[in-house]
């Protein structure tokens, strides 16, 4: 076993119900230092629960946690210093200004008044938000409002980061700010543990993915690890006239040695084992003169990984190389 | 166009002995900056006791004590405590909807008292009801309200009543906390106000009601406060109502503020 205190947040068994409904059951997670952790679920998987755990906002019923070797239950103060919380909602007070909020996070976490000033400057600048920091929060678009969330959870210079979905509902490029923030971030040596529902934010930005559901850790690995749970590498092919769809369809299942499906969309799509398969296609299409507008050959998606693991997919996924998992429990 | 880096600046340091008290007090600055923000805010507790004393005062006054003026001197702190104590409900509904946006859960995440959020609005609602204290004042004042005490009498009546409205205020948080809507709040703080306000000596002596009444008004910490606030400002015995309103404050407190900042707690 590695020591635990390579850890920056480290939990196990962590349950959590409400009434007669089970939001953890047992979850374990682990976050080495200076990691990204992305815990990967559908809604109401139980992903803010763990978050709000770790976060000393809510108690476990029973399973313990420590985050930057804290308890989380044992001694939530010590937690508190250490780490940033950026909710699903902005954590922050509309009616009040971008820098009003700052200065009032940094006197609360007892900055002198001129430090607390400076702090909120100095954020306001990081964050792109100078111009707008003298401003209410409520007049602040979307994308302004979640950097001065986030701004708000690293007045303290914490160790430890959790983002709760932070890009849900945000435009692309707005997206793409917030993913860049979360890079810097952990080049400067912080931990961050971010949930998502979005595969290709945790493939960003995670060095390693937990996928829960129904409460449950259903599988944890590197992004890489998890594609490899729905197989290899499939291939693609759209015919430029669908009247060929037939005669492709019968060279893929020749050369994969398998039958393939009827197209989604006018796109077939066909699992190969080695890139020869892939070669063999291309050639056999132009040798029968069969035009194609694409052709490519892709490594399954994180979507495909989800809806395999959640049962919701494909069913013939081999889960040996996933850890952790608990595939009799996925329905 | 967003660039950040993480320049070293020097870490936090305390910046006095007191954390809680601080930290409060930070909370409170933030409730002050929203209430200045919203001055509709001080309609009611401004214009409320204005609109009572002449009401009571030269509609009900003068066939109530004879003479409107003689009503005055007897109703003026009955209205001044009444209306300070319905303004206690507002923290209640505030909090009902303040605590279901995020920044709270940003300050629960932060290294504070959990009380802090709650001790802050309070004091920042003390600044409300020593206003409609005030106004109450001068209104009367203005009507031909005379005290015929000391400065200092004056001055222990009004920090009386704004220390019963400061222990008041903290039903209103635990009903605030306990209530799944804000409205309910505001229904149940003024079915809980009508009996403590109306069923006491403010706006009629003890003396004229009906036997079963006078023992529950007897009984009312409100008839307490009314006779000390009385006593207090226009002559007479004060001393000992004025340590029963004060204990019975000091009860309230202790039995409110642990039950509301327990609430708070769990409502994470």
């Amino acid at each position: 076993m590695v020591d635990m205190t390579n850890y920056a947040i480290h939990a196990e068994g962590l349950t959590k119900h409400y009434g007669a409904t089970k939001a953890l059951d047992g979850i374990d997670l682990s976050v080495p230092e200076g990691s990204v952790l992305g815990v990967l679920g559908p809604n109401g998987a139980g992903k803010t629960t763990a978050v709000r755990i770790l976060a000393t906002l809510l108690r476990p019923d029973s399973g313990r946690a420590t985050v930057a070797g804290h308890d989380v239950v044992q001694d939530p103060d010590a937690v508190r210093r250490s780490i940033g919380l950026t909710g699903q909602y902005a954590s922050v007070d509309e009616q009040l200004t971008g820098r009003e909020n700052l200065q009032l996070f940094a006197r609360l976490l007892d900055f002198t008044r001129p430090d607390a000033r400076a702090r909120a400057t100095e954020l306001l600048g990081q964050f792109g938000l100078d111009e707008a920091g003298d401003r209410r929060a409520k007049t602040y678009s979307g994308g302004m409002r979640r950097r001065l969330d986030l701004a708000a959870s690293l007045v303290g210079r914490p160790s430890v980061i959790f983002l709760d979905e932070p890009t849900t509902g945000l435009d692309p490029s707005k997206r793409d700010d917030v993913w860049n923030m979360v890079r810097l971030l952990t080049s400067e040596g912080t931990t961050v543990l971010l949930t998502t529902q979005y595969l290709e934010e945790a493939d960003a930005l995670a060095d390693a993915i937990t996928v829960i559901d129904h409460g449950l850790v259903i599988a944890h690995g590197t992004a890489a690890e998890l594609k490899q749970i729905v197989g290899g590498r499939s291939l693609q092919v759209r015919p430029q006239d669908v009247r060929d769809t037939a005669d492709i369809r019968a060279i893929l299942s020749r050369v994969t040695g398998r039958p393939v499906g009827e197209p989604t969309r006018g796109l077939l799509t066909a699992p190969v084992e080695d890139e020869q398969q892939f070669t063999n296609v291309v050639v056999d299409l132009a040798s029968r003169g069969i035009p194609v507008t694409e052709i490519s050959l892709s490594l399954p998606s994180l979507d495909e990984v989800f809806f395999t693991l959640t049962g919701q997919g494909a069913s013939a996924a081999p889960t040996a190389t996933a850890t952790d998992t608990h595939q009799e429990l996925v329905r | 166009m967003t660039t950040m880096t993480l320049p070293e600046v020097a870490r936090p340091r305390p910046a006095s002995s007191l954390p809680w008290l601080r930290h409060s007090l930070s909370l409170a600055g933030r409730s002050i900056k929203k209430m200045m923000r919203h001055p509709e805010q001080f309609f009611d507790v401004t214009l409320q006791p204005v609109l009572f004393l002449v009401i009571f005062v030269y509609v009900l006054g003068g066939a109530i004590a004879g003479s409107t003026q003689d009503y005055l001197q007897f109703v003026l702190p009955g209205i001044m405590i009444q209306t300070v104590l319905f303004s206690t409900i507002a923290i209640g509904v505030n909090l009902n909807t303040d605590i279901k946006e995020g920044v709270f859960d940003r300050f629960r995440s932060l290294p504070i008292p959990r009380s802090a959020p709650l001790v802050g609005a309070t004091m920042a609602e003390c600044l409300r009801y020593g206003l409609t204290i005030a106004v109450s004042l001068v209104a009367g004042v203005v009507m031909g309200f005379r005290t015929s005490t000391s400065p200092v009498h004056i001055a222990a009546a009004l920090l009386l009543v704004l220390f019963f409205a400061w222990c008041m205020c903290w039903v209103a948080i635990w009903l605030g906390m306990i209530m799944r809507e804000a409205g309910s709040v505001q229904g149940i703080g003024f079915l809980a106000l009508f009996p403590l306000t109306f069923g006491s000596s403010m706006f009629a002596s003890t003396d004229t009601m009906p036997g079963w009444l006078q023992s529950w008004v007897k009984i009312n910490p409100v008839t307490h406060l009314t006779d000390a606030v009385r006593g207090l400002l226009t002559g007479g015995p004060a001393a000992q109502d004025a340590l029963i309103a004060l204990g019975t404050s000091g009860l309230i407190l202790a039995v409110f503020a642990p039950l509301a900042v327990r609430a708070y707690r769990t409502q994470a």
